[in-house]
């Protein structure tokens, strides 16, 4: 009987995310503009739109970085808007602009914010010896983050992100400026991170890398246009593949991009 | 949480190309070079004298001049008009004129006029020159005086009243006595509260404050971290300063170094919160700078570092009423120099608490996590 209801609870999907009608405005500028969408556990949601479309604010609130102007959110159970400091305990993030401190050495990054999160030295020793491995990092060890190159500085930024195992870790445009081999292992780490259970939310520009997403929500001036799984939005707008569905949606935008 | 904080906070000034140099050698050029400069006394005045008297005294005040190490004897002139122009060629600073019969005069009616007349285009220079000129001459008639009563030649008639000034605590009005400890000040205002500021302007700008601001840092650690490694930095350098004035000048305080270092406790809060504010409301490096660079100025020359507050004109002295540099200069010169103990600087004490509350308060308002 336990075992029975057990596998029912895991069937049953669990929201990680749940945003409704959520608003932002800077002055009479609406960046977001009303959006509501789920996000359930373990799945990959690409968040796609073009620049200026509102993608980052709208991550920003999710991260606790922004209060919402209207509108309400959780995420992984807490409020945004009331409860963001719970809510950051139960993320990771990796902003657009690299932001790991390039005057500590690697395992000194790793060190400081998994102190951060609340893990001890011994835990935070046992599982960078592990890290390293995984990553090939372990020449790297004692190197300064600035010293690294770009692809590398990413991986271990995403690491450093998924280090204290949060449940979901939000990726603003992680693979910005980085080759096709580099991305292609970043989205392996991707992937190994999902399985481990951990909700990945990621904003891109490569419609390759929406073809990988569970599902994918395409904004357009600061709204949800469409949401479905790649193969869905592709048979909807008779598309072969998702660069035509976001050329369809993104020549509706008439706001300009910044 | 915080020891990972403060770990990284000297990891990176450690690494800092710029900082640890600073923090090393700031404070000894400011008390090895700073007070050799920045000093009032005035020295090397070239004089031009016009003896019209060419009697031995005449001779014996001109030596008494020279030999006081003020003066340097750059020419003789037979006139006040060829004298004035060595002052025009700016080759003398003061001309000194005795007059004809200046001896006999000072024989016969014990007393006789000199003219002292200086160059005034520098009016520290000029009002400091001739004071030294007329104590000089004051200095002089009452050694010929006292010469007299030896060999019996003073008439019995004139009593001769003198005034004599005391310099209290600092006797030798030595400046260096003075400047040392407000430069201690100035060190620790740029070490505790405007480098932090910088460090965290810098953070904001690389974009790493953002990755600090999703995490759960609470809402001051972060701050708190910084702060705290900067006031370790702010003791450590305070305590090279006195090493120093000791070492190199002599100067031991008059009073308690406990009085001090608690002093410079309540003065490190109070100015790494005016920091905080500061870097509250920057966005770049750049702007902070500017920011940093406009107070500096006012508040230093509103402390009485260089200038005596109490000789400012009414609005600026009611300025200098909110510079806390001016609070924290006043108790290290009357610690060092007249060995005030804390009772003897409680409202000091009341002001730079008001300040750190005030400060802090601010900083704490306006510092914002999320937007």
């Amino acid at each position: 009987m336990e075992n029975l209801q057990h596998s029912e609870i895991i069937t049953q999907p669990e929201k990680v995310i749940e945003v409704n009608k959520l608003v932002k405005r800077f002055g009479h500028f609406t960046a977001v503009d009303h959006i509501s969408f789920d996000v359930e556990k373990g799945e990959i949601f690409g968040f796609l739109g073009a620049n200026g479309a509102g993608k980052t604010t709208a991550m920003r609130m999710l991260c606790g970085l922004s209060k919402p102007t209207e509108g309400k959110g959780k995420v992984a159970g807490f409020d945004i808007e009331h409860q963001s400091e719970q809510v950051k305990k139960s993320i990771g993030y990796m902003s657009q602009k690299f932001s790991l401190y390039n005057d500590l050495k690697v395992w000194e990054n790793i060190r400081l914010f998994a102190g951060i999160y609340g893990m001890n030295d011994k835990d935070i020793k046992e599982k960078t010896a592990l890290l390293l491995e995984q990553l090939h990092f372990e020449k790297e060890r004692n190197v300064l983050v600035k010293s690294l190159p770009l692809g590398m500085k990413q991986k271990l930024a995403f690491s450093v992100a998924i280090f204290h195992t949060p449940e979901v870790v939000f990726l603003d445009e992680p693979t910005g400026g980085v080759d096709p081999a580099t991305r292609r292992q970043f989205w392996e780490l991707i992937y190994e991170a999902a399985a481990k259970g951990i909700t990945v939310f990621v904003t891109t520009h490569y419609m390759d890398e929406a073809e990988y997403c569970n599902r994918v929500s395409i904004m357009v001036d600061g709204r949800i246009e469409a949401l479905d799984s790649p193969h869905n939005l592709k048979t909807e707008f008779e598309a072969h593949n998702m660069d035509e569905v976001f050329q369809q949606l993104a020549r509706k935008a008439t706001r300009k991009a910044d | 949480m915080i020891k990972y904080l403060i770990e990284k906070e000297f990891k990176q000034i450690s690494r800092n190309p710029f900082l640890p140099r600073l923090i090393m050698f700031y404070p000894l050029v400011v008390l090895l070079i700073f007070p050799w400069a920045a000093t009032y006394e005035i020295r090397n005045i070239n004089l031009c004298v016009v003896d019209n008297d060419h009697t031995t005294y005449s001779q014996q005040l001109t030596e008494k001049a020279v030999s006081s190490g003020y003066f340097k004897l750059t020419a003789f002139e037979p006139t006040y008009q060829q004298a004035m122009q060595q002052i025009e060629s700016k080759r003398a600073n003061v001309i000194l004129e005795i007059p004809p019969h200046f001896e006999r005069d000072l024989i016969n009616r014990q007393s006789a006029n000199v003219l002292i007349a200086s160059n005034a285009v520098n009016g520290t220079v000029g009002g400091l020159s001739s004071e030294y000129m007329a104590d000089i001459v004051t200095d002089f008639s009452s050694q010929i005086r006292h010469e007299w009563q030896q060999t019996g030649k003073e008439p019995p008639s004139v009593p001769t009243i003198e005034v004599v000034s005391q310099n209290r605590f600092n006797p030798f009005l030595n400046y260096k006595l003075f400047m040392i400890p407000a430069m201690m000040v100035l060190v620790l205002t740029i070490m505790t509260g405007f480098l932090p500021a910088l460090n965290i302007v810098s953070e904001k700008e690389a974009g790493t404050m953002e990755q600090i601001n999703v995490t759960p840092v609470p809402k001051f650690t972060f701050i708190f971290s910084k702060l705290l490694s900067y006031w370790l930095i702010g003791f450590f350098v305070i305590s090279v300063s006195f090493l120093v004035a000791w070492i190199v000048y002599g100067f031991v305080p008059a009073g308690h170094l406990s009085t001090m270092y608690a002093f410079a406790g309540i003065y490190i809060l109070a100015v790494s919160g005016m920091g905080l504010v500061i870097s509250n409301y920057s966005d770049t490096m750049q702007q902070a700078l500017f920011v940093i660079f406009f107070f500096m100025i006012v508040l230093i020359l509103l402390s009485g570092l260089f200038t005596p507050v109490n000789s400012m004109p009414g609005w600026a002295q009611w300025v200098a009423a909110f510079n806390p540099l001016k609070y924290f200069i006043q108790v290290m010169r009357s610690v060092y120099m007249k060995g005030s103990g804390f009772v003897d600087l409680i409202p000091q004490f009341l002001a730079l608490v008001g300040f750190a509350a005030f400060f802090n308060l601010w900083a704490v308002i306006s510092y914002r996590k999320s937007n």
